[in-house]
């Protein structure tokens, strides 16, 4: 009934090599845009952006990163909440050296500067691979962290080592600080991710994308038919280190607004969007979408039923939403150990013949 | 997806209709999970039993019902956004995270939502500027306080000289336990001691080479900056490396019943500071057992009353509740709004007969706070634990802090900020 593959006839290349071959779901997508960005910033206020939005939107983007490498790449990397530091650092210092440049140029300049730094953390994974990458990576982790606390450089001499984000605009509209509206906060990152996931859809469906699935499957393998591993891996680094950066910029700056490097880049940033990824589904984009969604709406929407629609003692429902948050993960790996995008694609295919049997 | 959507606009509308203003809303931010759960359980009880008391007893403040709200959030920083958004809407007339890092990025909202933000002896130092910082306030005392006090309390015992001493600084390292280093440096130049800082990574529980270092090295005191988990941590490392325990000396915040009773006997003599005093020889108490323990409306277990992070939960609502008194004075009405609440805060004066008033005589220094000043002239107490007695001692009388030195520091670091910020200076 739905997803229907047969009459939907392809009459060029460009037409069948196109992100969403099936007519069904190429309308879902244009629908979903049209509500996040046609619908949504009229109606968000502060406590859908800041409690709901924009930490889905910046975690996203994360898990994207991530995945690019964790999924695509098959490199296991535990350090980023490491390169989140890295980019909400390097947006800080360009944001107050200089003030004068837009704060979009210095969220993506943040991600580059991030990309050279997971470059750098990237060389190990050359010679060696799985738990024992992990374990570099995890360095990287705490080496970043160490260097944040232990040079004022970085914080501007600040007494308390806190880094908090001036105000800044891009064409009169406010972006960062206290002044910056819903709907502001909102597009920002929502922009962002769309610009992001499109160029990620597109690495890793393209040349690229496929040297780093054949090192992923099998890197002998892929190195004997012509993969080259040091530009396929140094490539993933890179990008996914872009993708972190970008979205620890955004954390830092529009999310948060002031960010102390133990608290929030610690080690368990790393594993918050390490368990989004594998939630979600590794080698998927939209799998990095769910994953976020899940770990980060999940325990907001359960807070908001248990405290404030059955006014529960706080702590009580604390508790049990970490009790019910760990149950669904676990419940979630055994059923479908390929995370979300698989569940999803099952129920395409169950959609694809609804209401036959057959 | 979509349903879970759909439920959670039905939850957020069910939570975010505003009420209108006819009750006075304290909420508070507590953390009764996680790491520091041990500090912040006691603390929310306090606060929310004395409000409980004023509503049971005096039907509220001026005539006006007290409404109280709480939200859990952890010590984390993510979860106080969270918690901040799903309040500021709901008139909070004061706003207390009890935590530094929260408080860094309250600092910005409040002052642009005109909500006052009140952290008692905790928080950005500076904030103890009004001219700069309107809508915080720090009174009756702050780490820059309590350093000072620390240091004062040593030369008091080593006849105004530790010229060629060796402290240390052990804290935690976050904002929090970063903000008292400023001042030692400043105090280690001026008194001519040897300042060494440990830092310990938050939570805290692995302190094994610190305390090695600390056994190596024998200073002749330890400054001590943590919180949670991490305190009985260093009472219990320190005990082990039988570290002489009288000069152990913890800040405030380093010194409740939950962080010395792990280490038992060992944590006898083990000092802290204090800014008001503990123990259940306030009259307050048989009010609060009449009204509220026993009519049941305890918050929590209601294991925690008279314990020293209660009494502070208490002093925070105490001086909550007489900035609201003030507040209705000025404002000439009862249902007062967060803007004349912050008036209230800026012109509070707490006296001997406030403080007896309200049945905690003698429980802190007076104080009054004024446009430029919010933050108090820094008093505190020095308390020593008696493990056999299982019980506090004060063993000083009150001790003012380095006020030339502080305020120094306090008009470069705000003066930093309203640079950063294009703030201008208030009060002239």
């Amino acid at each position: 009934m739905f997803y229907r593959e047969s009459g939907d006839f392809k009459t060029t290349y460009t037409e069948d090599s196109q992100t969403f071959p099936i007519k069904f779901d190429r309308i879902r997508y244009y629908a979903v845009l049209a509500v996040a960005f046609g619908v949504i910033p009229f109606f968000i206020n502060d406590y859908w952006a800041n409690a709901v939005f924009v930490p889905f939107l910046i975690y996203a983007i994360a898990a994207i990163g991530l995945n690019i490498l964790v999924g695509y790449c098959g490199q296991v990397s535990l350090g980023t909440g490491g390169f989140m530091a890295v980019g909400a650092y390097a947006v800080y210092k360009l944001m107050t050296s200089f003030p004068e440049v837009s704060i979009v140029i210095h969220v993506l300049l943040a991600g580059g500067i991030t990309a050279c730094v997971g470059l750098l953390f990237g060389l190990p994974s050359l010679r060696i691979k799985g738990f024992y990458l992990a374990v570099a990576t995890l360095a990287a982790q705490f080496f970043l962290v160490w260097l944040f606390n232990k040079v004022p450089w970085f914080y501007n001499y600040s007494a308390s080592g806190q880094i908090s984000a001036p105000e800044r605009d891009i064409f009169g509209i406010i972006l960062t600080g206290p002044n910056t509206s819903a709907s502001a906060k909102y597009l920002f990152c929502a922009l962002m991710l769309l610009a992001l996931a499109w160029l990620a859809r597109n690495l890793t469906r393209g040349a690229m994308g496929r040297r780093w699935m054949a090192i992923r499957d099998m890197d002998i393998a892929a190195e004997i038919i012509g993969v080259n591993p040091l530009g396929a891996k140094l490539s993933a680094f890179a990008v996914s280190s872009f993708f972190i950066g970008v979205s620890g910029a955004l954390f830092f700056a529009v999310y948060l607004g002031a960010a102390e490097v133990g608290e929030s880049f610690g080690i368990q940033k790393s594993f918050l969007v390490l368990f989004m990824v594998i939630i979600g589904g590794l080698g998927s984009i939209f799998g990095s979408l769910a994953g976020a969604a899940f770990l980060v709406l999940l325990p907001v929407f359960l807070k908001n039923v248990l405290v404030g629609m059955l006014g529960w003692p706080t702590d009580l429902a604390a508790h049990l939403e970490l009790m019910i948050v760990g149950a669904l993960i676990i419940i979630f790996l055994i059923a479908e150990p390929h995370g979300i995008a698989q569940l999803w694609r099952h129920t395409k295919e169950k959609l694809r013949l609804w209401p036959f049997p057959h | 997806m979509n349903l879970k959507f759909a439920a959670l606009v039905a939850a957020a509308m069910a939570t975010a209709l505003p009420a209108m203003a006819q009750d006075l809303h304290f909420p508070s931010l507590s953390y009764r999970t996680g790491a520091f759960a041990a500090g912040g359980i006691p603390f929310a009880d306090g606060y929310a039993d004395y409000l409980t008391l004023l509503q049971e007893r005096d039907g509220g403040i001026g005539g006006v019902p007290i409404r109280q709200s709480e939200c859990e959030t952890a010590y984390n920083t993510e979860k106080g956004v969270e918690c901040y958004e799903s309040i500021k809407n709901d008139n909070p007339l004061i706003i207390q995270p009890l935590s530094t890092g929260i408080t860094y990025q309250l600092i910005p909202k409040v002052t642009a939502d005109g909500i006052p933000l009140h952290t008692m002896g905790y928080g950005r130092t500076s904030a103890k500027n009004g001219t700069v910082f309107a809508n915080v306030f720090n009174y009756p005392a702050n780490y820059w306080d309590g350093a000072s006090i620390a240091v004062n309390y040593l030369l008091s015992q080593n006849d105004n000289d530790i010229k060629g001493k060796k402290i240390t600084l052990l804290y935690h390292n976050s904002a929090y336990g970063k903000e008292p280093i400023r001042t030692l440096e400043t105090l280690a130049t001026k008194h001519g001691f040897e300042l060494t800082l440990l830092p310990v990574d938050s939570p805290g529980q692995e302190q094994k080479s610190q305390w090695l270092q600390i056994r190596r090295e024998k200073p002749d005191a330890v400054l001590f900056w943590g919180w949670g988990v991490m305190n009985q941590v260093a009472v219990q490392e320190a005990v082990n490396v039988r570290f002489p325990m009288e000069n152990f000396i913890g800040v405030w915040w380093s010194g409740s019943e939950n962080d010395v009773l792990p280490a038992g006997d060992g944590a006898n003599g083990y000092k802290s500071l204090a800014m008001h005093g503990t123990g259940m020889d306030y009259p307050v108490y048989a009010d609060l057992k009449k009204y509220v323990h026993d009519a049941g409306k305890s918050a929590g277990a209601g294991d925690q009353v008279g314990s020293v992070l209660y009494s502070r939960g208490m002093y925070a609502a105490f001086l909550a509740a007489e900035a609201a008194k003030k507040a209705q004075e000025l404002a000439g009405i009862g249902a007062i709004t967060p803007a004349q609440m912050r008036d209230g805060m800026e012109a509070l004066v707490i006296t001997e007969e406030t403080m007896a008033a309200a049945g905690l005589p003698n429980f802190g220094f007076p104080f009054s706070v004024t446009c430029a000043n919010h933050g108090g002239e820094g008093y505190g107490l020095v308390q020593q634990w008696d493990a056999s007695a299982k019980k506090w001692n004060l063993i000083t009388d009150w001790i003012q802090s380095d006020q030339e030195v502080i305020n120094a520091l306090v008009e470069e670091d705000s003066a930093a900020f309203a640079a950063e910020n294009n703030i201008e200076k208030r009060c002239n």
